[in-house]
């Protein structure tokens, strides 16, 4: 790693936050004129960030701390990872144990609402790990690196030859971001499940501390996709950009969904086109390139 | 007044709960989260869990079983935090002030910082109401 990839990282740490908390005030924003509101201003996710850490301390237990820290490092981890064009498999592993980390937290407290919701974000988790392990993999095939820094400076566009697993990586964006019809564990909206689902004991400060680890995510995840397009920059920020918007829209014209259906769609249709994607590759793109 | 003060004043996320009234003030209510009014412009989500909601906002009037459910959701609400009664009903027991199960207003059971008085009070009254409580909000340091 060298002083620049470092600085980059660091730089990223840093701005992250600012980016994901502008792209979710975005997210409210246009989701109320979508509804025909006028909706929020787009630096009202700072106000609730910055309202909720002022807010007096009500900790069910301390373990809770521990996890919902424990969400937060471990996701600016994963996000100082691909900045500096780290391990594609290794930041999805530690992404995997971040996300953990919140349903373990509902878990330690003996809320009943609480636990119902770290059931679903798990069933949530099960839904599109295999998705994007498997795109990992095409992306490997492509490339022939799991490195992001070796992605980067593959030639043609990835998406060229992985349009099907990018439609699935859209699938889980849905599930990863619980927008509808996948926000069966708690909405990132104010709509009503069981109490607020995964969050309900959270309170005052870590909820501050999820909401920030929740804009790092946002911002991973948006990188992710942006490396589909990687080569000129600008483009795979436009094509992350569109596929976001493609998730408010998909959020405010569908209802929330049974987890079955959910899991019935990953698995069979995301998991189903990457696989696909991936044979697409071995038979069909590498006997054209040769 | 400071960063987080001013925060305060723009993100009062609300939980709402009905005593036992006549359900018209809940309508009123709810019809402030509709695009005509569209209070969410102003940093108010209407949260449905108390350990997140900075503003109890309380219909109908106090009566022997829902006063223990009152007290119970306003001591799970973190500091700083307000009360806000709304409807005739919720300032002294309204229509049902005799009945035998009625303790009154729900002043009976916690501190309430703002009457919206009416019957039913109207959505401009709420919205009216909740500017006043977040005055008093960013008075609380």
């Amino acid at each position: 790693m060298s002083l620049t990839e470092l600085l980059i990282g660091l730089a990223a740490l840093v701005l992250a936050p600012f980016v994901g908390g502008f792209l979710r005030g975005v997210d409210r924003r246009i989701t109320a004129r979508m509804q025909g509101r006028i909706g929020p201003p787009v630096r009202q996710p700072f106000y609730d960030f910055l309202k909720l850490w002022g807010k007096a301390p009500s900790l069910p237990n301390r373990a809770s701390l521990v996890w919902v820290w424990g969400y937060l490092l471990l996701t600016m981890v994963t996000v100082f990872m691909l900045f500096v064009g780290q391990d594609l498999l290794i930041i999805f592993f530690v992404l995997a144990f971040a996300a953990a980390c919140l349903a373990f937290g509902a878990y330690s407290v003996r809320s009943p609402y609480a636990h119902i919701g770290a059931h679903r974000e798990l069933l949530q988790m099960l839904s599109y790990e295999p998705i994007l392990l498997l795109t990992v993999v095409a992306i490997f095939l492509q490339t022939g690196t799991f490195m992001v820094s070796g992605v980067l400076e593959h030639g043609q566009p990835l998406l060229l030859t992985l349009p099907l697993a990018f439609v699935a990586v859209l699938v889980a964006l849905g599930i990863k971001l619980r927008k509808s019809p996948f926000d069966i564990s708690a909405s990132e909206h104010a709509h009503q499940e069981l109490v607020r689902g995964v969050y309900t004991e959270y309170s005052g400060r870590t909820l501050a501390l999820i909401e920030l680890a929740h804009w790092y995510q946002l911002v991973l995840i948006l990188a992710f996709v942006a490396l589909f397009w990687a080569q000129p920059l600008w483009a795979g920020v436009l094509l992350a950009l569109g596929a976001y918007f493609l998730e408010f829209v998909v959020d405010n014209v569908t209802a929330r969904v049974r987890w079955t259906w959910m899991l019935s769609i990953s698995w069979g249709k995301g998991v189903g086109l990457v696989l696909l994607n991936i044979v697409l590759i071995q038979f069909v793109f590498s006997s054209a390139r040769v | 007044m400071g960063l987080i003060s001013k925060a305060r004043v723009k993100s009062p996320w609300i939980v709402h709960y009905c005593c036992g009234s006549c359900n018209g003030c809940d309508i009123e209510i709810l019809a402030c989260l509709t695009p005509y009014y569209d209070v969410e412009r102003f940093g108010i989500l209407n949260i449905g869990n108390p350990k997140h909601a900075d503003l109890l906002v309380v219909t109908g009037p106090a009566n022997r079983r829902s006063s223990r459910v009152l007290k119970n959701l306003y001591e799970q609400m973190p500091d700083p935090k307000l009360v806000m009664a709304v409807g005739a009903c919720t300032a002294t027991g309204g229509v049902f002030h005799n009945c035998y199960n009625i303790l009154g207003g729900i002043d009976q059971v916690i501190p309430v910082d703002v009457y919206v008085p009416g019957c039913a009070a109207r959505p401009e009254a709420v919205i009216d109401g909740v500017v006043l409580a977040l005055d008093k909000l960013s008075k609380i340091k």
